[in-house]
């Protein structure tokens, strides 16, 4: 997910990430098969801002490396 | 009748607007046992029904990882509520339900209030609350918090489910073979040894030991090792059956069918997008502006700087009425009290003392007000966007600037205020770091000790010495963040997983009881110790009293002196008033007649507890250039910064001070032996950093939970400033 463009869409297709970050992350409905939309970065380039089932999330770019994305 | 119902839900989804909505004015604020999550109570009347509202922290999940999460877990299950309202965003549907589907496994009667359906009405979502109480098979209201559409409705179901008792079965998902199988295993287990069953469903026992819920597994091993062990066995052996097959553990196969169930509701005829899913809204184009990324830091320091002049310039009238009334009450007070240690206690501890407190409610009160109106707009969540990545080189979150800047980031704050607007940080090891260094910044109370010292001993470089030491109390705060982090709050930093929800008008209510409430309880709170803490400060500094034969010695100087002038003079220097106009023999004789007296004060200083602790300070703290009466003015400066220059006075004998015009006292410093401008470096250095102002301690032992945390703010912040202070003033000397 790092590496996606601003305004770059795709699909989820793994979250590698056990315990706590893991957890944030599905909490917050990231799970494979949802459709996120780099809506933005922040002025230092992280954290990262999402557009996932019509709200925004944001978060870092460390947490962005767990999620695995297929683009569009 | 009454019921007990609680109110749960997402943060941002309009919880805490219904929560207002229902119970008014008639709320409770409280801590949960234990922990310093906030616990919020209120009640509701319809037509002689009572509900008594608990509104649980606001949460996404129902894991164990958070504070807010375990406590509002609990509450359910061991208060067992006869009904928990979930508050559902209806724009947000899917996400929000994740909650609802946990709160269903949990198996406690629920009633889902479907909030903001005109904001999903214009997203082009059609929901049908019908057909999704059918589903689901609990009570659904569609309601429009803000406005208070539904409500009624809202009251008259609740009280419907509530007074059934109806007690719901454990909503049953298949979470897929492999872990159905496991479970249905697990079950058996814990079914047949009745283990945890009476606090918890056996499946939802089986679900968290699947989901390595640390609480659980922990209740569950204090409670039988052998079983636990065997339910952990076969977690094991599916979870590595998952990781082999395809690399996932339970936990994420869980989340995973939980969201399926969801849409397979949603998708049967609950919701219907007429919409394009990417279009962008208000909220969007805002942000577009406010993060962009060079308008955005731009704006952002202008709001931060427009919140600060509004805190501390619309506080500035009310505070002031504040104290000259407690200024009056003083005067009227020591006019009608005889001399003596009562009228002392009462003026000097405890009328100074709360006056002390109480003139900060102002302040407080904006602070609320802005922090409010940043956070309730959703602002403040994009200031922690911008700024995290900064923030996060030293441990800190993107949240702590806001702790920061109240705090005398930009020079002239409050570490009060300060030290509550840290409580908008939800990850406890951050919110801990920048609470303690949050007080290294250059609060009001420091300045006049600054003003002072800076005039007195480098009266040409006034500015830029000012800038300078804003420059180092923010350098130090973060380093020394970094420095805890990496020491005693040490740990890998929470996850920055955070929504930045969509730009809202604020309601008036809602800013109102919020400000209100918080304010209220450090009024309470902060009264009762501080009025303790200010009146031992007081008898410190006035016992023991001078041994009568040095009082004699004052008194024989005063009528040796009296005696040396006509009596004319005498009665006229003693019965004039402050500004009346009197002969010149007599000001002479007055001015002699208030040395005496100063003297006196200062002698009795040294003589008392807190002048003896100074004195054997001094043992120490020559390392650093202080004399003992700098050390007593340090001690009193933990009464209040500004105190330091007040008691400087009083140590120099020129009797009472006023801190905003110290001039005088500055001329007597350059001159007086010992003092010089390393002196006053390392003392504007250690005031600085050392123990905050009690007021700050008892509000960082409050938000911190123990007294531990204000304990160690003291001691470890002086230690730190001695040190800085002892190496200014050592290594300065060897290079001048």
């Amino acid at each position: 997910m790092r590496y996606m463009q601003d305004n770059q869409e795709g699909m989820i297709t793994a979250v590698k990430a056990a315990g706590e970050p893991g957890r944030r992350i599905r909490d917050m409905g990231l799970v494979p098969g949802t459709e996120i939309k780099v809506q933005g970065r922040a002025p230092l380039y992280d954290p990262v801002a999402l557009r996932v089932r019509g709200f925004i999330l944001t978060l870092r770019n460390k947490e962005a490396d767990y999620i695995e994305v297929e683009v569009k | 009748m009454e019921a007990s119902i609680a109110l749960g839900g997402n943060p941002n989804s309009g919880k805490t607007t219904l929560f207002n909505e229902l119970t008014g004015a008639r709320q409770h604020v409280g801590n949960y046992p234990g922990v310093t999550v906030e616990k919020k109570e209120g009640t509701c009347i319809v037509s002689g029904y009572r509900m008594r509202i608990t509104d649980l922290p606001g949460t996404y999940s129902l894991t164990a990882y958070s504070m807010e999460e375990v406590v509002a877990r609990d509450f359910l299950v061991s208060e067992t509520p006869d009904l928990t309202i979930n508050i559902v965003d209806a724009s947000n549907l899917e996400r929000n339900l994740y909650l609802t589907i946990q709160l269903l496994e949990l198996g406690v009667p629920v009633c889902i209030a479907l909030n903001m359906m005109d904001l999903a009405k214009n997203r082009g979502l059609e929901i049908s609350a019908e057909k999704l109480s059918e589903l689901m098979g609990v009570p659904v209201v569609p309601i429009i918090a803000r406005t208070g559409q539904g409500k009624d409705e809202l009251i008259r179901s609740a009280a419907a489910a509530a007074a059934e008792k109806k007690k719901n079965p454990p909503l049953l998902i298949s979470y897929g073979q492999d872990i159905d199988s496991a479970m249905f295993e697990m079950e058996e287990e814990i079914r047949r040894y009745n283990f945890l069953t009476d606090i918890y469903p056996a499946r939802w026992v089986a679900l968290k030991y699947m989901e390595k819920d640390e609480q659980i597994l922990g209740k569950g091993r204090s409670r039988n090792q052998e079983i636990s062990g065997k339910l952990e066995q076969i977690v094991e052996k599916v979870s590595r059956h998952l990781q082999r097959v395809s690399d996932i553990w339970p936990e994420a196969v869980i989340a995973d069918y939980r969201y399926g169930y969801i849409r397979s509701v949603l998708r049967q005829g609950v919701l219907k997008e007429n919409h394009d899913k990417n279009r962008m809204y208000l909220s969007d184009n805002i942000d577009r502006v406010l993060t962009n990324r060079f308008a955005g830091p731009l704006i952002m320091f202008l709001i931060l700087l427009g919140l600060y002049q509004f805190i501390f310039t619309y506080s500035e009238t009310p505070v002031g009425w504040l104290e000259s009334f407690f200024g009056w009450l003083n005067s009227r007070v020591s006019e009608s009290l005889p001399e003596g240690h009562l009228k002392s206690l009462i003026v000097s501890g405890i009328i100074d003392g709360a006056g002390g407190v109480l003139s900060f409610v102002p302040l407080i009160m904006f602070m609320f007000l802005g922090i409010s109106l940043l956070e309730d707009s959703g602002y403040l969540a994009r200031v922690a966007y911008m700024l995290d990545r900064v923030f996060r080189v030293f441990g800190l979150h993107g949240s702590s600037v806001m702790a920061f800047i109240v705090s005398g980031g930009i020079a002239g704050g409050c570490a009060v205020p300060g030290v509550m607007a840290a409580r908008t940080l939800k990850s406890p090891r951050e919110q801990l770091a920048t609470l303690l260094t949050a007080p290294f910044m250059n609060c009001g109370a420091k300045m006049p000790v600054f003003a002072l010292l800076i005039a007195a001993f480098f009266p040409n470089h006034q500015g830029m010495l000012m800038f300078l030491l804003t420059l180092i109390s923010w350098g130090g705060a973060l380093l020394v963040a970094k420095l805890l982090r990496m020491t005693v709050i040490r740990g890998e930093s929470s996850p920055f997983v955070m929504e930045l929800p969509p730009y809202r008008f604020p309601t008036f209510k809602g800013l109102a009881i919020h400000t209100w409430e918080r304010t209220w309880q450090y009024i309470k709170k902060a009264g009762t110790v501080i009025l303790a803490v200010s009146v031992i400060l007081w008898a410190m500094m006035t016992f023991p009293g001078l041994p009568d034969s040095e009082t004699a010695q004052f008194h024989r100087q005063r009528s040796a002196l009296l005696s040396s002038v006509s009596a004319d003079i005498a009665r006229e220097a003693e019965t004039a008033g402050e500004d009346s106009e009197i002969s010149e023999a007599a000001q002479v004789l007055k001015n002699r007649l208030n040395v005496i007296e100063a003297e006196q004060a200062e002698a009795g200083l040294r003589y008392s507890a807190a002048g003896r602790l100074g004195t054997a300070l001094e043992r120490i703290s020559w390392l650093a250039g202080f004399d003992w009466r700098t050390n007593i003015a340090l001690v009193g400066g933990f009464a209040a910064k500004e105190v330091v220059v007040s008691t400087l006075g009083t140590a120099y004998s020129l009797g009472n001070v006023d801190p905003e015009a110290s001039g005088s006292l500055g001329e007597m410093l350059v001159k007086a032996p010992g003092w010089s401008s390393l002196t006053a470096l390392s003392l504007i250095i250690f005031t600085i950093f050392y123990a905050p102002c009690f007021v700050t301690v008892v509000c960082i032992a409050r938000e911190a939970g123990s007294w531990k945390w204000g304990a160690f703010s003291m001691i470890f912040n002086t230690l730190l400033a001695f040190t800085l202070a002892v190496l200014v003033f050592r290594i300065g000397s060897l290079i001048l």
